[in-house]
């Protein structure tokens, strides 16, 4: 289309205008801030690296969220995708009723964030809810969930577990796109059904693999509804999670300057896993008609 | 033993074989279906249960079924009931969708059919947003919108996805529309058409199906959406459900639990009732890009 190179600027106008004002400048602008000293009311004050300083030395409720940030993602992301692949790879056999199966997999994950789910989680683990019921019946001894700073933190794992469905969708229609002809061929050699899975399925599912992976950490690190309804960041912190952290220094001390440095370390940290993640998917992410096959 | 009859034997062990592997897959399934239907209707259940009844059993069926949580929770604590709540829901979410469908399709229409300065750019610039934590760029967003006066108007909820602020979708968009054969156009171009009456023409239509996908997605997430209006929004009145529901939580009497689950189901009836009589697009639209949740 010569004589229309600027009509396509045209229309991309608006997504220009939204880049630039809602995310290129706060983006500059939280960087900016962290470095200042900001309470709304004055203008901000250049501290230079204080923030970071007394965020690293001495801070202690700043290492404290941070660890079980890093144990929450660590924990809820591999165990989510490794659910939502077996399942996947259950459905992914001929059976019947599969479309009645995804669909009520898939229901949580709609409700996803909300906090009517947040506040049934709540009733769930509560000392006499639902699931110590259903633990007092085979028999086992009820768990303190919320009082208990060892387990709290699993019950937010637990309902993002719970919501596997939108990766396990994902993870199905890769399933059944592979060509059915390798499964065939394979078999003819006597290739055993486990051996298919990790020498044929797997390699072949590794591209959605590093594409769950990836959204769902970010996501991970930005959880902030199910700690903030379930537990209020309780018991002694053990589910203080960085968003919440980085929303109280915000949004109730209105410490920008510090929230925005908190938010930065995040960032960074978050950063580097994705640089990582799709650095090492050279080496083990494989895709179809390439050179390394 | 003849050949014959070993063979058959073998062939009947072999069946036997694949309707116990067959039947485990089912159990298993069931078993997992349970676990994730189960909560909800639980929750569904237990709206209808005197405040009594809810913690004394893991029964869903109740015992004198009771509208009371709904009658009193619907009035809620403060001047307003819940009706109120649920029309700023919609109030929300209805220019909120618009703005998102329009501003992305002119931003997916740029993309995939026209080529102009820095394309490459800006496209890398939307895998960019769809990785950026939203974390590192909401203090600056806040400080903006407060500078801007929009602080307590629904205006920071709307203008940002109005300007096409959400990634995800303008991906999903450009990924459609590549996978579209361009003849059509060409064919209204030769014919004297311009370039807006071949989106509004031959494009939209060829794009509805993603663009239902998109409309329910952003229908779904901003129903879910809590954080943007706990930031945005400090007076009751303009409070949309999920911030209502989070304010009956701290002020309904401790042990009115009835009241509150029954909000809760209220909430989420209408994500599930969309999804239910929409599901194709939401499972289509997920497989097609891959989507957060």
């Amino acid at each position: 289309m010569k004589g229309q190179r600027f009509l396509g600027l045209a229309y991309l106008a608006p997504y220009i205008i939204g880049l630039l004002v809602f995310t290129a400048v706060p983006f500059l602008a939280s960087l900016y801030l962290s470095f200042t000293d900001y309470d709304l009311l004055s203008a901000p004050e250049w501290v230079g690296w204080d923030n970071f300083k007394k965020l690293f030395t001495r801070d202690r409720t700043f290492w404290k969220s941070l660890n079980v940030t890093l144990l929450y993602v660590f924990i809820t992301v591999p165990l989510k995708l490794a659910f939502a692949l077996f399942i996947a790879a259950i459905l992914n056999y001929r059976l019947r009723f599969i479309n009645f199966f995804r669909t009520a997999f898939y229901v949580p994950s709609i409700l996803g964030g909300s906090i009517a789910i947040a506040v049934l989680w709540r009733y769930m683990f509560a000392s006499e809810g639902l699931v110590n019921m259903a633990l007092g019946t085979v028999g086992l001894a009820p768990v303190d969930w919320f009082g208990d700073p060892g387990n709290a933190l699993f019950t937010i794992t637990l309902l993002r577990c719970w919501q596997f469905g939108s990766a396990m969708v994902i993870f199905l229609a890769a399933l059944q796109s592979i060509d059915k002809s390798l499964y065939e061929a394979a078999a003819i050699d006597g290739a055993s059904k486990t051996r298919i899975f990790f020498y044929i399925t797997l390699p072949l599912l590794t591209p959605v693999i590093f594409f769950n992976l990836i959204m769902q950490m970010v996501q991970a690190f930005q959880e902030f509804n199910g700690p903030y309804i379930i537990t209020q960041g309780g018991p002694l912190k053990s589910t203080y999670l960085l968003p919440l952290y980085i929303y109280d220094e915000a949004f109730k001390k209105f410490d920008m300057g510090y929230a925005s440095a908190i938010a930065w370390v995040l960032f960074v940290i978050i950063m580097v896993l994705t640089l990582i993640a799709f650095w090492s998917s050279k080496k083990w992410v494989y895709y179809a008609g390439d050179k390394r096959s | 033993m003849d050949m014959q009859a070993f063979n058959d034997a073998q062939a009947a062990r072999r069946a036997r074989l694949m309707m116990l592997q067959q039947s485990i897959r089912y159990v298993l399934l069931f078993a997992v279906g349970l676990v994730m239907l189960y909560p909800l209707i639980w929750l569904v259940g237990a709206s209808f249960k005197t405040n009594s009844e809810i913690f004394a059993g893991a029964g869903f069926l109740p015992r004198n079924p009771t509208l009371d949580g709904y009658i009193h929770g619907w009035q809620t604590s403060t001047p307003y009931t819940f009706g109120r709540f649920f029309w700023n829901s919609f109030l929300i979410i209805l220019p909120k969708v618009i703005g998102t469908a329009i501003s992305c399709t002119l931003a997916a229409y740029a993309f995939a059919r026209f080529d102009f300065p820095l394309k490459k750019v800006f496209f890398v610039s939307v895998i960019a947003i769809l990785l950026l934590p939203n974390v590192v760029t909401r203090i600056p967003q806040y400080i903006l919108f407060r500078d801007f006066g929009w602080l307590d108007t629904f205006l920071p909820l709307w203008v940002p996805s109005a300007l096409a602020g959400d990634a995800f979708f303008v991906f999903m968009l450009v990924q459609f529309l590549r996978s579209l054969p361009s003849d059509m156009e060409e064919a209204a171009r030769v014919d004297g058409a311009n370039s807006l009456q071949t989106l509004l023409y031959i494009v939209v239509p060829m794009l509805a199906p993603a663009l239902i996908s998109v409309c329910l997605f952003q229908f779904m997430w901003t129903m879910n959406d809590f954080l943007g209006p706990l930031i945005y929004l400090s007076s009751v009145d303009k409070y949309p459900v999920s911030l209502a529901l989070k304010l009956s939580i701290d002020t309904t009497e401790a042990f009115e639990w009835n009241r509150i689950l029954a909000m809760s189901v209220l909430t989420i009836a209408p994500a599930l009732i969309i999804f239910f009589a929409a599901q194709r697009y939401f499972i289509e639209g997920i497989s097609a890009g891959g989507v957060k949740g």
